[in-house]
């Protein structure tokens, strides 16, 4: 994922990654990257909660907004 | 936060050895204009795959590096997950799609005007692409041009 969102980034397309393992994205170092407190395969929390859904998504989407950060940001997910 | 742990001993080992990619430098792009007025299109990892469309191929070695195009309109309970990897629990993807391709939920962002719109297609990859050769060279290209002549502004990736 890291690898696509480069060369999205690379065309002038905005991008963010939801990340479930850390050392993974500090080594890979995706352009922007939400650590998420979540299990493998559970990427947006619990299934059928859209709640919680929308709250990982909206934390995702204020990192594309967020013109004070740079390259690589690596943003932990701070909700639950 | 996933953690090492939660794999079996050979993930970890593999994860421990595995020389991964260093993307050096770190491309980056700001958003040009307001969510409100941005196309945003999604990929999400978990080999999702719509109606009509082949499964992804669980016996390529180093990872099947295909994409597949998912339709803007797509019914998420039409999709159909073929991740091979045993790493980790499929029942929360089988409960909720959205868990992995949150398409319902961007919809109702775009309706309550956070985001613009959404774009006319979206892309599903199966990772564990352990050898990315081909992967980083033909297919990462193609895709970012689909979007790239799609007009997307922004992007949500989600892994599994």
């Amino acid at each position: 994922m890291s690898l696509v969102a480069a060369e999205l980034e690379r065309r002038g397309i905005a991008t963010v990654v939801i990340n479930l393992l850390r050392v993974v994205a500090e080594r890979v170092r995706p352009p922007r990257a939400l650590f998420v407190p979540f299990q493998h395969g559970y990427p947006l929390g619990r299934p059928n909660d859209p709640r919680q859904q929308h709250a990982v998504i909206e934390a995702a989407l204020r990192l594309l907004e967020d013109e004070a950060l740079a390259p690589p940001a690596l943003v932990d997910y701070d909700g639950s | 936060m996933g953690e090492m742990s939660d794999f079996p001993l050979s993930t970890r080992l593999f994860l421990k050895a595995y020389r991964w990619r260093r993307i050096d430098p770190v491309p980056w792009t700001l958003l040009s204009k307001p969510l409100a007025e941005c196309r945003l299109g999604l990929i999400s990892s978990a080999g999702f795959v719509g109606p009509g469309d082949a499964p992804f191929d669980r016996s390529v070695r180093g990872g099947d590096p295909s994409f597949r195009v998912i339709p803007g309109d797509i019914d998420v309970s039409q999709l159909r997950e073929h991740h091979r990897s045993e790493s980790f629990d499929h029942q929360g993807l089988a409960a909720d799609p959205n868990l992995g391709f949150p398409i319902d939920r961007l919809r109702e962002l775009v309706n309550h005007g956070r985001i613009g719109s959404l774009n006319v297609r979206h892309l599903s990859f199966m990772g564990s692409i352990t050898a990315p050769g081909r992967f980083q060279r033909d297919v990462v290209p193609e895709a970012a041009r689909l979007f790239e002549g799609d007009g997307v502004d922004a992007v949500l990736l989600v892994p599994v």
